[in-house]
């Protein structure tokens, strides 16, 4: 009720950049080409703020506390830090050569990363700065999920098409899962039961039981017009309630909207241009995917999955975090 | 250096080949999925036959090095095993070097001796003709790595010889979209006078019949027997080169042919009229390009020039590539049976991702294998093909080389 209420008062008072409304989330875009992140106000759909940071940014998350944003310096061999207060680079992790993707554990105490170049996943405690282990997995890990108990991570190697599941009290792996060509992204669904993996050349989501370790489903997609190979699944977000999933499609500039229950695709959002990663507003009502060839991010509402609003960011805009406040 | 050494030491290459083997054999013992009793390792080898001679180009830098295309297989050979060590899976790379023009049959027939049931090859079209069919007999596989002969995919085909070097129609077909993109479609055509020169000299004729360039005029430049490294040649050459290309008539872009290194990497910057020169100098159509690191290449790239310290050439690309068809048939299939293996490989859903932003696949009517082409000068890649709007009803990498309605191939 405050937020409607507060919406309202927002539209009609022209406010002034300064008295940014306490309620509006921000929404943090790494910008792999220009080495930057652009930071978006949610609500008025601007940019409020450009932060240099390290070379090839990628992979970006956000502490569960909403006070620290990780980002993968990719060509830098370090995650750096910005305080979401100042929107301010304060420090770096160590994060082992090329990191690409990370997780953070659901306690916000560990970093699981994935070293491209090394085939390893490089366990990282973000208090001490230290490494705690490096895992050695598949040929170009990329794809890093939790468990939402934060007791199994799952990590996926392109070369290799396997998911890794990782034990995070051992760090050894458990279970190697075969996939489709390409796998890079693996997310679990909110009750722990399922993990989502995408396959970007085999063109495919594998939905593997965590439980069996064995994949139960395979979603396809089919776009009218397009050639299978331009669809190339890629980040993937699943809502809160578990009813829904989001599946960027790359080069196919639209983002599927999957049932859980039946796993059929129940709708294409069109958004904008090689659509790469996703992330949820903190009261998911919207979705935001990244649009790396036209260089902005797109606004979806869940409701009725329909894009709201484009906005222009850096250049290649690779990942997306939103602070919760 | 490179130059200096004319006799191939088979038997080191062999050796060290044999050390990795035993090395990456040990290996999955102790890695294989940790809570799980250790599965007993299942063993590929996987031969390369090459016929190797010390070669000149008339650039330094483009004097093949001494591994070429042996190097990318290796990598896949380590890739192969990082993923095999999950699987109770290894392999291993069994390298036979030969002459250019020698009898390949015999070689072959030890390679067959130590049980080689799937041989990458890099050797001639003749010297690969006349080991097909005898492969064929013993069940064994082919992967044409280095031929881009056209006719080995067509009139010469054969049901149990794939390719991953892309053909010569293939290269020109990409080339000559991206000219005709870029409106330059009036060409001249200077072309050498080896055989391969001629076969690269048709398929530019082909290619802009195909897409609607014309061939305005062509030269043959004869090849005299001249060296090709002498002290003051430059000067020579300065003086040579624009009068070879004078009074032509009107003309977009200069493409040469000259596959043999005779005169083709002399033409750029040297052309009567200034025109940009493409072909086998200047912009050059290729399967892969040192610089190129769109789709993840940046891993690829950083893999191999981490384990050979050197840039990763179209040759090493097409050899990886071949390996990596086999890694993924017998990860997926979980066995190394060649029957098994080739309907894997020949099934319609199979593709092989290789860095170049889409699934590759075979084209199953000659089992060449489907690829975009990149167009790129000494320096980077300035574009990849096929261009945007170059359509087909099937797959638009067809419109790169013979299409299935043309082929002459007849598999039995």
């Amino acid at each position: 009720m405050r937020r409607r209420h507060m919406c309202l008062l927002a539209a009609t008072v022209a406010l002034p950049f300064l008295a940014q409304p306490a309620w509006a989330n921000l929404v943090y875009v790494s910008n792999e080409k220009d080495n930057t992140v652009t930071v978006v106000d949610s609500k008025t759909m601007e940019v409020v703020k450009t932060i240099n940071v390290g070379q090839r940014p990628r992979g970006i998350t956000i502490s569960p506390d909403g006070k620290i944003i990780y980002v993968c310096a990719s060509d830098d061999d370090t995650v750096e830090m910005i305080d979401t207060a100042t929107n301010e680079v304060v420090g770096s992790l160590p994060s082992g050569p090329d990191p690409e993707l990370f997780v953070l554990s659901p306690d916000g105490q560990t970093l699981y990363v994935a070293n491209e170049d090394d085939n390893l996943v490089t366990v990282i405690d973000v208090n001490t700065k230290g490494v705690v282990a490096e895992i050695p997995v598949g040929v170009e890990p990329e794809g890093m999920g939790v468990s939402p108990d934060g007791k199994t991570i799952v990590n996926t190697s392109e070369t290799t098409s396997m998911a890794h599941f990782i034990d995070t009290s051992t760090h050894e792996i458990t279970d190697n899962v075969l996939v489709d060509s390409r796998p890079r992204f693996a997310e679990f669904k909110p009750d722990g039961s399922e993990v989502w993996v995408s396959a970007e050349i085999g063109g495919t989501v594998s939905v593997i039981d965590n439980k069996t370790r064995a994949v139960t489903h395979k979603i396809t997609f089919e776009i009218q017009g397009l050639r299978s190979e331009q669809i190339q699944p890629v980040g993937i977000r699943i809502t809160a309630d578990g009813k829904k999933a989001y599946v960027a499609l790359g080069p196919a500039n639209r983002v599927a909207v999957v049932n859980t229950e039946t796993y059929e695709v129940e709708k294409y959002v069109l958004v904008g241009q090689r659509v790469w990663q996703l992330a949820f507003m903190p009261d998911g009502k919207q979705i935001i995917s990244t649009n790396g060839l036209s260089n902005d991010i797109t606004f979806i509402d869940t409701e009725t999955d329909e894009p709201i609003k484009s906005v222009t960011v850096g250049q290649l805009p690779w990942g997306v975090a939103i602070s919760p406040n | 250096m490179i130059m200096k050494s004319t006799v191939p030491n088979t038997l080191s290459v062999l050796f060290g080949f044999f050390l990795l083997f035993v090395n990456v054999s040990a290996v999955p013992a102790q890695q294989a999925a940790t809570n799980k009793p250790a599965k007993p390792v299942v063993e590929t080898r996987i031969g390369y036959l090459r016929a190797y001679e010390p070669q000149l180009a008339l650039s330094v830098l483009d004097i093949p090095p001494r591994d070429e295309g042996v190097a990318g297989a290796n990598v896949a050979i380590n890739d192969n095993n990082t993923t095999g060590k999950f699987l109770g899976q290894s392999f291993a790379l069994d390298v036979t070097e030969t002459k250019f023009d020698a009898d390949v049959v015999p070689v072959f027939k030890e390679m067959l001796a130590r049980g080689d049931k799937f041989i990458l090859t890099d050797i001639s079209a003749k010297q690969l003709l006349s080991i097909a069919d005898l492969a064929k007999d013993s069940g064994v596989l082919l992967f044409n790595v280095g031929a881009t002969d056209d006719s080995l995919r067509e009139e010469e085909c054969r049901s149990n010889v794939f390719h991953t070097a892309p053909t010569r129609s293939m290269l020109a077909d990409g080339l000559a979209q991206y000219l005709v993109w870029k409106q330059w479609r009036k060409w001249v055509l200077l072309y050498g006078s080896h055989d391969r020169d001629k076969l690269y000299a048709d398929a530019i004729r082909r290619a802009a019949t195909r897409f609607g360039a014309t061939i305005v005029e062509e030269r043959l430049y004869e090849d005299k027997g001249t060296a090709r490294r002498t002290d003051t040649g430059v000067i020579q050459v300065q003086k040579q080169m624009p009068v070879f290309t004078q009074n032509l008539p009107e003309h977009d872009v200069v493409i040469v042919a000259d596959e043999s290194e005779v005169f083709g990497s002399y033409v750029p910057y040297r052309t009567w009229t200034p025109r940009p020169v493409a072909g086998t100098a200047g912009l050059v159509p290729s399967s892969w390009h040192p610089a190129s690191e769109q789709w993840g290449g940046s891993q690829i790239q950083n893999r191999f020039d981490k384990a050979t310290g050197r840039r990763m050439l179209s040759k090493d690309m097409q050899a990886w590539t071949a390996v990596r068809i086999l890694g993924e048939a017998i990860t997926r299939s979980k066995g190394n049976d060649p029957k098994q293996v080739e309907t894997f490989i020949k099934a319609d859903d199979f593709s092989i991702a290789a860095f170049k932003g889409q699934k590759l696949s075979f084209r199953n009517w000659n089992w060449q294998l489907r690829q975009p082409i990149l167009i790129g000068d000494g320096h980077g890649v300035v574009s990849t093909s096929p261009q945007e709007g170059f359509l087909h009803q099937f797959s638009e990498l067809d419109t790169l080389g013979v299409d299935r309605p043309e082929t002459k191939c007849k598999l039995n």
